[in-house]
C-alpha cells in the first residue's frame, strides 16, 4: 500500500501548487477540494487493515474537506460575484517558485527529525510543504477568500503531520479537530460575506482603518 | 461529575438561553449559569476532586487557579452584562448570551483538560465563541477588528496543534498527550521533538496570549469589542492561553530542557514589554491603551516563568492578580464609555465630575493595573523583578524597570486627563446603575486585598502551582 500512498502524497504536492498559480477563484477553491478528496483516502491507504476509526476518519475528513466547505465558499464567491485574485501582494510565479523552495526546504527538515512511526518517508516532508504553502497563501494575497482557501490547505497540512501519529492519537481528538475546521472556516465564510456587504469587495486589503 | 458539569452546565444554559425569546429568561439563564458555576468552584476548593474521564479531565493547582480566575470574571460579567443589556439592546441579545456562556463552557474545558489535545480543542473553541461577540456592533470597524483576531488567532491555533503532534510524536511511552504521563515519563521524550513542539506551541498560545510581536490582533479587537467582552479576554481567555503555555513548559522543566525554553521566554517578554511601553506613549484611545497593557501584563507572565526560581511564584500570583485587574479596568472604561459615548480620550474630560463612582474606580484601576502598591499586581510585579535580581540577571532587572516607569507614565497621561479637566458638555449616556457598578467595585476591593493579605488556603494552591512548574516559594 505504501506505493498508493506516496502516489496520494505527491498528488497534494501538485494541488499545492495548483493553488499558488491559479488567478480564478473558483479553480482554488476546487484545488482545495480535491486535496480534501485525497487527504480523505490518506489513513485507508497509510494503515491497511479496516478499522471503524480508520474509515469515520476518512469519512469525515470527506465530508468536511472535499464537500462541504468547498461547497459554501462556492456559494460565497457566487453570491459575491467575484471570480478572480486580481492583486496578489507577490506575483502568481514569485509564489510558485516560493512553493518550490518550500519544497525542497521541507525534505531538507524532515531528513533530519527524528520521527519514528512514520510510514513513508514522503509523509512529513509534503506535510510540512503543505503548511508552508497554507502560510504563503494566507500572507500574499488580499482576498478575504483566497486567504480561507490558505487557512484550510495550512490545516490540510496539520492534518497529514496529525496522520503520523494517528494511532496514537486518539478519535474523539480527529473528531474534534475536524469539528474545529469546520466551524472556524464556516464562521471566517460567514465574516467573507458580511466583508462582500459592508465594502463591496471581498479584499482584505481594504480593510485599514484600525491602526496605531 | 462536577468536573464534568463545570463544561456542560454552561453549554446546556447556553443552549437554553437560545430557546427563549424573551430578554428575561435569558439574563435569568446567565446569571443561573454564572452563578452555578462559582458553586461548583467553590466546591473544588473545599473538597478537591478526583480525575474523570480516564484522567483527561482533572483540576491540579495551577488549573484551579486559571479556573478561579474565569469563574469570577464571568459572575461579574454576567452581572454587569444584565445591565448592559438593558442599557445597550444589542441587535443580537439571544446569539450574544449564547456565546458567552459557550465561552465560558470552552475556558472552563481548558482550565481542567488534562490531556493535550483536547486543551487544544477548547482553546479553538474558545476562540470561535468570541467571534460572533466581537463583531456585535456589526460596522465597518468591528469587522475589520474581527477578521483580523479570526485569521490570527486561527493561525497560531493551527500552529499550536502542529505543535500539539510534535509533542505526541516525541512521546515513547505511557498515554500519549496525557499531562501526568508526559510528566511521568518526561526523562524518555524525544530532545528534538520536544524542542520543535515547544517552539511551535509557545508561537500558537503565545498568539492568543497576545505576546509581541504576535500581538496585532489585540489593541483592533479589544478597541472595537464591547467592553465586557475585552474584560472576558484580556481577564480569561489570555489566562487560559498562557496556562497552554505554562503545561508544556511544565513539561519542558520536567524533561530538563529548561536551559533551551527560559531564554526564549525572556526574550518574549522583554520585547511584549518594549512593545506595550512604545505604544501607550501618546496613546488615545482608553480601551486600545488598555490591549497595550494586556500585551505589557502578558510579557510580565512569560518573564517570570523564563525566570524561574521565585519568578514562577510571581508569575503564578499575577495570573490571578492581572485577571482580576484588567476586569476592574475593562468594565469600569466600559461603564464610563457607556455614558460619553466614546473611548477616543480628547473627546472625554471631566469623567470625575461626570461620573464620580466610575471615575473613582477607574483612578484605583490605573494605580492597580500599573503595579502601584498597595494593589495585588504590586507584590506580584515586585517578585518577578526581585528574582531577576537575585537570580543574576541584573540588566533584566534594570531594563524591565525602566520599562515599567514609561508605561505608567503613558498610561497615567491618559487617564488623568479623562479624569481631570472641564467637561465637554452634558453627559448624554445614561447613568451608572447599580447592576454594572457592583462588578467593578466587588474587583477592585479583592485586588486590594490580595495586594495587603494573602488567605492561607489560596497561598497553599498557588505554592503548589509555583512548584508544579519547577518554581520556588518564598
Amino acid at each position: 500500500m505504501t506505493d498508493f500512498s506516496d502516489l496520494l502524497l505527491l498528488l497534494v504536492v501538485l494541488t499545492d501548487f495548483w493553488v499558488l498559480g491559479t488567478t480564478r477563484l473558483s479553480s482554488t477553491i476546487r484545488a482545495a477540494a480535491i486535496q480534501g478528496a485525497l487527504l480523505a483516502a490518506l489513513p485507508i491507504a497509510l494503515h491497511p487493515g479496516f478499522s471503524i476509526h480508520l474509515i469515520g476518519l476518512g469519512l469525515g475528513t470527506l465530508l468536511v474537506k472535499a464537500i462541504v466547505l468547498p461547497g459554501f465558499l462556492q456559494r460565497a464567491i457566487r453570491e459575491a460575484s467575484v471570480r478572480r485574485e486580481v492583486e496578489p501582494v507577490i506575483g502568481f510565479t514569485a509564489s510558485v517558485c516560493l512553493g518550490a523552495v518550500a519544497v525542497a526546504l521541507s525534505f531538507a527538515v524532515a531528513q533530519r527529525l527524528p520521527l519514528p512511526e512514520a510510514q513513508t518517508a514522503l509523509l512529513v516532508p509534503v506535510a510540512l510543504a503543505t503548511v508552508i504553502v497554507g502560510l504563503i497563501v494566507l500572507t500574499t494575497r488580499s482576498k478575504a477568500l483566497t486567504q480561507v482557501v490558505g487557512y484550510l490547505i495550512l490545516e490540510n497540512g496539520i492534518y497529514v503531520f496529525g496522520l503520523s501519529q494517528a494511532e496514537r492519537v486518539p478519535f474523539l481528538v480527529d473528531v474534534g479537530v475536524l469539528l474545529d475546521v469546520f466551524v472556524g472556516v464556516f464562521i471566517m465564510g460567514i465574516v467573507v460575506f458580511h466583508i462582500n456587504r459592508e465594502f463591496d469587495s471581498l479584499s482584505s486589503a481594504r480593510l485599514t482603518e484600525l491602526k496605531d | 461529575m462536577r468536573l464534568a458539569s463545570l463544561v456542560f452546565l454552561p453549554l446546556l444554559a447556553a443552549a437554553a438561553a437560545y430557546a427563549h425569546r424573551s430578554p428575561r429568561f435569558r439574563s435569568a439563564w446567565l446569571l443561573v449559569a454564572a452563578f452555578a458555576h462559582v458553586a461548583l468552584l467553590a466546591s473544588l476548593w473545599i473538597v478537591p476532586a478526583g480525575p474523570a474521564f480516564s484522567g483527561w479531565l482533572a483540576v491540579d493547582a495551577l488549573g484551579l487557579v486559571i479556573l478561579t480566575v474565569v469563574s469570577m470574571l464571568f459572575a461579574v460579567v454576567a452581572v454587569y452584562a444584565v445591565g448592559y443589556l438593558g442599557a445597550e439592546s444589542p441587535r443580537g441579545g439571544r446569539a450574544f448570551v449564547s456565546c458567552l456562556l459557550a465561552f465560558l463552557a470552552t475556558t472552563s474545558l481548558v482550565a481542567l483538560s488534562h490531556h493535550m489535545a483536547l486543551l487544544w480543542v477548547g482553546m479553538e473553541a474558545t476562540t470561535l465563541a468570541l467571534a460572533p461577540l466581537v463583531y456585535h456592533r456589526h460596522d465597518r470597524r468591528s469587522l475589520e477588528a474581527v477578521w483580523k483576531y479570526l485569521v490570527l488567532s486561527s493561525v497560531g491555533i493551527a500552529l499550536a496543534l502542529l505543535g500539539t503532534f510534535f509533542l505526541a510524536a516525541a512521546q515513547v511511552q505511557g498515554r500519549p498527550l496525557l499531562v501526568e504521563d508526559l510528566m511521568s515519563g518526561a526523562k524518555t521524550l524525544q530532545p528534538g521533538l520536544l524542542r520543535a513542539a515547544f517552539v511551535f506551541l509557545l508561537v500558537g498560545f503565545g498568539t492568543k496570549m497576545g505576546l509581541a510581536p504576535l500581538h496585532a490582533w489585540k489593541p483592533d479587537t479589544y478597541g472595537e469589542a464591547p467592553s465586557l467582552v475585552g474584560c472576558l479576554m484580556a481577564g480569561a481567555l489570555t489566562s487560559c492561553a498562557f496556562l497552554g503555555l505554562a503545561r508544556v513548559a511544565q513539561v519542558m522543566t520536567a524533561a530538563g530542557q529548561a536551559a533551551f525554553m527560559q531564554p526564549l521566554l525572556l526574550a518574549f517578554g522583554l520585547f511584549s514589554l518594549l512593545v506595550a511601553a512604545a505604544f501607550m506613549i501618546g496613546q488615545t484611545d482608553l480601551k486600545r491603551l488598555l490591549a497595550y497593557s494586556s500585551v505589557e501584563h502578558m510579557g510580565l507572565l512569560v518573564l517570570g516563568l523564563g525566570l524561574g526560581g521565585t519568578g514562577v511564584w510571581g508569575t503564578v500570583l499575577h495570573v490571578l492578580n492581572n485577571g482580576l485587574t484588567k476586569g476592574l479596568m475593562f468594565l469600569t472604561v466600559g461603564n464610563i464609555v457607556l455614558v460619553t459615548g466614546t473611548s477616543h480620550a480628547p473627546s472625554m474630560r471631566g469623567v470625575l465630575r461626570q461620573v464620580p463612582v466610575s471615575g473613582v474606580l477607574l483612578l484605583a484601576g490605573l494605580f492597580a493595573v500599573t503595579g502601584s502598591p498597595p494593589f495585588g499586581l504590586f507584590v506580584s510585579e515586585f517578585t518577578i523583578l526581585g528574582a531577576a535580581i537575585g537570580q543574576g540577571h541584573p540588566w533584566i532587572g534594570v531594563s524591565t524597570v525602566v520599562l515599567l516607569a514609561v508605561i505608567f507614565v503613558g498610561m497615567a497621561r491618559t487617564i488623568l486627563e479623562v479624569l481631570y479637566g472641564e467637561p465637554v458638555g452634558p453627559a448624554p449616556g445614561p447613568r451608572e446603575g447599580s447592576l454594572r457598578l457592583s462588578g467593578p467595585i466587588l474587583l477592585a476591593l479583592v485586588v486590594l486585598l490580595l495586594g495587603v493579605y494573602l488567605p492561607l488556603p489560596l497561598r497553599d494552591v498557588l505554592a503548589r502551582a509555583s512548584r508544579s512548574l519547577g518554581g520556588a516559594v518564598p
